[in-house]
């Protein structure tokens, strides 16, 4: 009777798990799952159960745009505002959690907290002077407001972790504080510096407002020209199914790497602020 | 002891000049040079220079501007109402799964997705599950005898629709959060609670609850700091429409800026919405310390 009772405690929790789980799962699998219907399957209701799966609507993507040299132009500004970002945000990091400069730490945190629009109209305007619209400098630049505090604060949390000790023994032994930061913070961190580098990826892959700004027709990233698959709406549903699941798959791969730090990564300035 | 033994003091504050030398260039500045475009009449053309205009934009969006009041109340309701949801929500959830149970990793991932997943692609997914004609939206709602709805096209449902979106996205956030706290909790309290014959309810209550808290609170703020910030997933599925009944200040400024291109009313709107959110995050940040202390 016990181990009944204890057997129908255990299937009613897995059966509400299931449920729970399939709530959050669905919109992932309806958008897989639609990419593969023809755009009139796409408009019947009720929704379309079972039908032949067909490639048309990647055909279509990959043939009416550019959609390989816009994943380029998304891998370039991602790779360049996370490597840009990890110069000025890993020396920062350390030197708020060794040295504290909370001032600093503050600041860095205050750009988080900014809707991005306060910073786009003041970048549009410069960036037209400069000649930096539709490049990928600008794009690199803009995203750094993201990359920045996001490593910065993940890593100070990594850093003020290591024992000093470590540290202190090779400042006496005569390493200089660069020394110390290259040749042993942050190899030490390296599991860390990972995590920070794919959530920075992450977000800055996702991003869509600045590039609608800021990018044009040599440098559109995924977002923007998902986006645009969208203006013609209902004409040219499958192909938006597509579009929307090319674009999520780095990012589900990326998730599976960092899963461990994730939240931990995105919390961190939440908890300390 | 070799050469470099001395070096040590002249360095510390070079680890921090670049970012601080970012901040300046990237945030500082655009901050100050929106402050003096508030002051002037401009459509961003490159041969017009901007028209002085003194405090006229201030005075407009404090008396005359009934849009952006409108936006100001629209992003004040999706905003506490979805994150009051998202963090009782989540902090039930996660007592539910706060015990051992197999594939916990890919449950933990799984729950990732959301978060993580590209804002675009999420809202155009939504936006055609939310579609009255042929969405799964109505199918499922009619499934359980209730009446199709117009979700996202109509005035009253449009912000409850969004809400849903933001709920469902947002929530494993709070619930992950609230996970680690409560995996991370000391076993004893809990043994000495048993003994003295408390219920499960009033353990939640009672034990978890008040031991969890910090980071709840922790949650919330994000929460509700990410919220204010919304953009991408309303401008995907409702441009704020319709009519203006989902436009948040995010978007009310976006569409005065690069729709309208009214750069020195945009530029005042900005700035107010700079210490609008600056001033509610440091509150809720002195509150927390204080609370602390």
């Amino acid at each position: 009777m016990k181990q009944l009772r204890a057997l129908g405690r255990g299937l009613a929790f897995y059966t509400g798990l299931f449920l729970v789980l399939g709530v959050f799962v669905f919109p992932f699998f309806w958008m897989a799952f639609n990419s593969f219907k023809t755009t009139e399957k796409l408009q019947e209701y009720p929704p379309v159960w079972v039908f032949t799966p067909t490639l048309s609507n990647f055909r279509e993507v990959f043939g009416q745009t550019p959609f390989i040299r816009y994943a380029l132009n998304s891998t370039i500004v991602a790779l360049g505002a996370v490597g840009l970002g990890m110069v000025l945000a890993l020396p920062a990091a350390y030197g708020i959690a060794r040295y504290g400069y909370r001032r600093l730490a503050v600041g860095i945190l205050v750009c988080r907290m900014i809707p991005g629009v306060c910073f786009l109209v003041p970048w549009f305007i410069v960036f037209r002077v400069l000649g930096l619209i539709d490049t990928y400098l600008g794009l690199v630049v803009a995203h750094l407001i993201i990359t920045v505090p996001l490593i910065t604060w993940i890593m100070i949390g990594f850093f003020e972790e290591l024992p000093a000790e470590l540290e202190e023994a090779a400042l006496i032994d005569g390493c200089s504080p660069w020394g110390v930061f290259l040749r042993i913070a942050l190899p030490l961190t390296r599991s860390g510096l990972a995590s920070a580098a794919i959530l920075a990826l992450i977000f800055t892959w996702n991003h869509f407002l600045f590039p609608l700004i800021l990018a044009g027709p040599k440098t559109k990233t995924l977002p923007v020209v998902v986006y645009s698959f969208m203006t013609f709406d209902e004409l040219n549903l499958g192909a938006v199914y597509a579009a929307a699941t090319l674009i999520t798959v780095p990012v589900v791969l990326m998730v599976l790497f960092v899963q461990r730090h994730f939240v931990r990564g995105l919390t961190i300035g939440g908890i300390k602020g | 002891m070799t050469r470099g033994g001395r070096q040590p003091h002249a360095a510390p504050w070079l680890f921090v000049l670049p970012a601080f030398a970012f901040l300046i260039a990237a945030v500082a500045f655009p901050v100050l040079y929106t402050g003096v475009l508030s002051f002037t009449r401009w459509s961003a053309s490159a041969t017009e220079p901007p028209v002085w205009i003194g405090l006229g934009n201030y005075a407009d969006v404090v008396f005359h501007d009934s849009g952006f009041r409108n936006s100001l109340l629209v992003t004040a309701y999706f905003t506490g109402v979805s994150v009051v949801i998202e963090v009782v929500l989540g902090v039930g959830l996660a007592q539910l799964l706060n015990r051992d149970f197999i594939g916990r990793g890919l449950v933990r991932t799984l729950l990732i997705l959301p978060v993580a997943g590209t804002p675009v692609a999420l809202g155009l997914v939504w936006r055609h599950m939310y579609n009255p004609s042929n969405g799964i939206m109505n199918w499922l709602v009619s499934g359980i005898g209730l009446r199709p709805q117009r979700w996202l096209s109509d005035v009253t449902t449009v912000l409850p629709s969004l809400i849903l979106f933001d709920v469902w996205q947002w929530t494993p956030l709070v619930m992950l959060i609230a996970l680690a706290a409560m995996v991370a909790l000391p076993p004893e309290p809990y043994e000495a609670a048993v003994i003295d014959g408390a219920n499960a309810l009033q353990i939640f209550f009672h034990l978890t609850l008040p031991l969890v808290r910090p980071a709840v609170a922790a949650a919330a703020m994000l929460r509700l700091m990410d919220s204010l910030k919304t953009f991408d997933q309303i401008y995907i599925t409702t441009q704020g429409g319709p009519g203006t009944a989902s436009q948040t200040l995010n978007l009310y400024v976006f569409e005065q800026a690069f729709r309208y291109l009214k750069f020195g009313y945009a530029s005042a709107l900005l700035l107010v919405l700079f210490v609008l959110i600056l001033a509610s995050n440091l509150i809720l940040v002195s509150l927390r310390r204080s609370e602390k202390a």
